[in-house]
């Protein structure tokens, strides 16, 4: 089994990007911090040969729907748009850039269901039956809940390109 | 007209600050945040870090009982982590500040500024025998050396000569735990586990 040096190196930056389209830029530190500390408490006893990266997103799954639950607050408001492209302070514009922050904010605006499942299967590489399992859908409605979620992206993102 | 592929490429791009090899912002905070708390909830099992040094870069491994292990270049550091992972725990992190100590009193040794290493070392690599052995190393003072057989009668065991040549080759802590100081009765240096260049160093070294 390999040092958890080596799955924070391989994993941590998908769990970074999984949990930020979950929960948004400014909670997704936190929501990082809490799955890699309880990752790190439960690997001496994961299988070997287990899906490291989908244990993982599992972790990150629950750490989100807590966080969600313990604030039941609101969508990001598109307000929020240039804090959803950061987090981070004194960045280059290139990299803001690259961010796309329409794209991150409209994911924000989506139902919790459909942003989990663009973030499980898209983003994470999770397979529908098991980003259906994490949601409590079935792999049909999951697939379904992916493809809704990455059409009304597209249609913000194609109205960000036109404006 | 954009397609699901673009769309999912954006999601899918590198967060900034955490480019391959990148030590940025984003993954050094939320690393050191990491650590802080794994060590803070006793989860920090094993920390290690690099050393440069005048031999090559040694990394360095701790629990939090001590030095667990020091490793050469030519062992293949990845290999040793993973050893370490099934020998020790797998809960081990990269945290080079809580190992400061040692690699500050490393930098003091291939400096000639320190004669003994003030660390305490956990030896729990090595079979109980292999520990007695290693006990009695850390008493032979900088700059001298002693055969196999001297320390296989200083270990108890005046017939265990060859045991005490696997011990030294088995030293989990070299040059902290000094096996470099073992040689041969007819002088020659014998064997060493990061090479016979390393051991003729490290005695120059305390030779000067």
């Amino acid at each position: 089994m390999r040092p958890f040096e080596a799955v924070v190196a391989d994993h941590g930056p998908v769990v970074l990007r999984v949990v930020r389209a979950l929960l948004g830029p400014a909670d997704a530190d936190d929501a990082w911090s809490e799955t890699f500390l309880a990752a790190l408490e439960a690997y001496p006893r994961l299988r070997p040969g287990s899906d490291v990266r989908a244990w993982l997103v599992t972790i990150a799954h629950r750490k989100a729907v807590d966080r969600l639950r313990a604030s039941s607050r609101a969508p990001v408001a598109s307000a929020d748009v240039a804090t959803l492209a950061g987090g981070v302070e004194d960045e280059s514009d290139e990299a803001v850039a690259e961010r796309d922050p329409a794209l991150w904010a409209a994911l924000a605006a989506l139902p919790f269901k459909q942003r989990a499942a663009v973030a499980y299967h898209h983003v994470a590489g999770l397979p529908y039956a098991e980003v259906g399992a994490l949601i409590g859908s079935s792999e049909v409605a999951a697939r379904r809940s992916a493809s809704d979620g990455v059409a009304a992206l597209r249609r913000t993102w194609a109205r960000e390109e036109a404006s | 007209m954009t397609t699901d592929g673009q769309l999912v490429a954006h999601l899918t791009g590198p967060v900034p600050g955490w480019a391959d090899g990148d030590d940025g912002e984003v993954v050094g905070r939320l690393h050191a945040r990491l650590v802080d708390s794994a060590a803070g909830a006793g989860l920090l099992d094993v920390a290690y870090r690099t050393v440069a040094t005048p031999i090559g870069t040694l990394l360095v491994a701790a629990t939090p009982e001590g030095l667990v292990r020091v490793a050469f270049d030519v062992e293949g550091h990845d290999a040793v982590l993973e050893a370490i992972a099934s020998r020790v725990s797998r809960r081990v992190l990269h945290a080079p500040a809580r190992l400061d100590d040692a690699a500050r009193q490393l930098d003091e040794y291939f400096a000639g500024r320190r004669r003994r290493f003030d660390l305490a070392v956990d030896l729990r690599l090595a079979s109980p025998f292999r520990r007695v052995v290693l006990e009695h190393l850390r008493t032979i003072g900088y700059g001298r050396t002693e055969s196999y057989a001297t320390v296989a009668a200083a270990s108890g065991s005046p017939a265990a000569v060859r045991a005490v040549g696997t011990a030294c080759a088995t030293n989990p802590v070299p040059v902290v735990v000094p096996c470099h100081r073992v040689v041969r009765s007819d002088g020659t240096l014998g064997g060493y586990l990061g090479g016979l260049d390393v051991k003729r160093a490290l005695l120059a070294l305390e030779a000067a």
